[in-house]
């Protein structure tokens, strides 16, 4: 009673696509950045199982330093969200347009 | 139960929880779904034998860094969206775009399983996950990296503070 690699690949594939019609649909910048680590988890889920199913661990260690990764684009992302949102007063994306003036 | 089942059950719930993190209207109801999904993925993890990554997932994510998020959004007090939202052409944009993208990741997947040793299954290699072997790969292969790792929370950290930080009017 295993579970097949291909199940996990699939699911993995599915929540990258969530995360990808996240960021493309969504205009609140906080949730375009937790869309963002919810592609990274569909990929760990994809490494962790491609990992097992050929008996190396190296896709675990590259999992643990993508997760360490994550943290600190989480801590500097939300940091520029708050320095934006002082100069702005708000979170959509739309009224983001710094660069273009 | 089997260990099918287990799967079934954690990955319909981590489905539900990523689309209720994209419906949802408030950016705190997002966040706690989010959580959810982090939680049901780190329950995959333990189906694969993965212990250590499944604890580390708890805690990094699901505890530091959702906390983190939680904390931006009720900081900066951001209302919830109406309920009712125009339907622009971003939608349509955006909905060929992700069929596009699951297309290639479907035959991406479909053509390159037989890549891999059939053979092996997840059964076979029970201990592979296990504390013991994941510190002793991470100590002796990839000590450097590691090393590398510390340098770049210890620059995030001071670049978040730097970033963050209210710039006094002289």
């Amino acid at each position: 009673m295993e579970i097949p690699v291909d199940w996990y690949l699939a699911l993995s594939a599915i929540l990258f696509l969530l995360g990808v019609i996240g960021v493309l649909f969504r205009r609140n910048v906080i949730i375009i950045l937790m869309s963002i680590e919810l592609m990274l988890n569909a990929v760990n889920i994809s490494l962790v199982a491609l990992s097992q199913a050929t008996g190396d661990v190296s896709g675990q260690i590259l999992v643990f330093f993508v997760m360490s990764v994550a943290a600190a684009e989480a801590a500097v992302g939300l940091a520029i969200v708050i320095a934006i949102f002082r100069n702005k007063l708000s979170v959509d994306v739309n009224d983001f347009n710094l660069f273009k003036h | 139960m089997t260990p099918q089942f287990l799967f079934f059950c954690l990955a319909i719930v981590a489905i539900t929880a990523a689309l209720g993190m994209l419906i949802a209207r408030s950016p705190v109801s997002s966040a706690l779904w989010l959580i959810l999904n982090l939680f049901c993925v780190a329950g995959l993890y333990l189906t694969m034998n993965a212990q250590f990554l499944a604890v580390v997932q708890v805690l990094v994510y699901a505890g530091a860094i959702m906390v983190l998020f939680l904390f931006v959004i009720m900081l900066l007090n951001v209302a919830a969206l109406p309920s009712v939202r125009d339907i622009d052409w971003r939608l349509g944009v955006g909905f060929v775009l992700g069929v596009a993208l699951l297309a290639q990741l479907s035959y991406a997947i479909a053509s390159s399983t037989d890549l891999m040793p059939a053979e092996v299954s997840l059964e076979s290699t029970v201990a592979t996950g296990s504390v013991e072997v994941v510190a002793k790969e991470l100590f002796t292969r990839f000590a450097m990296p590691l090393e590398m790792i510390g340098v770049l929370l210890l620059a995030a950290t001071i670049g978040a503070v730097l970033l963050a930080r209210r710039v006094s009017p002289k």
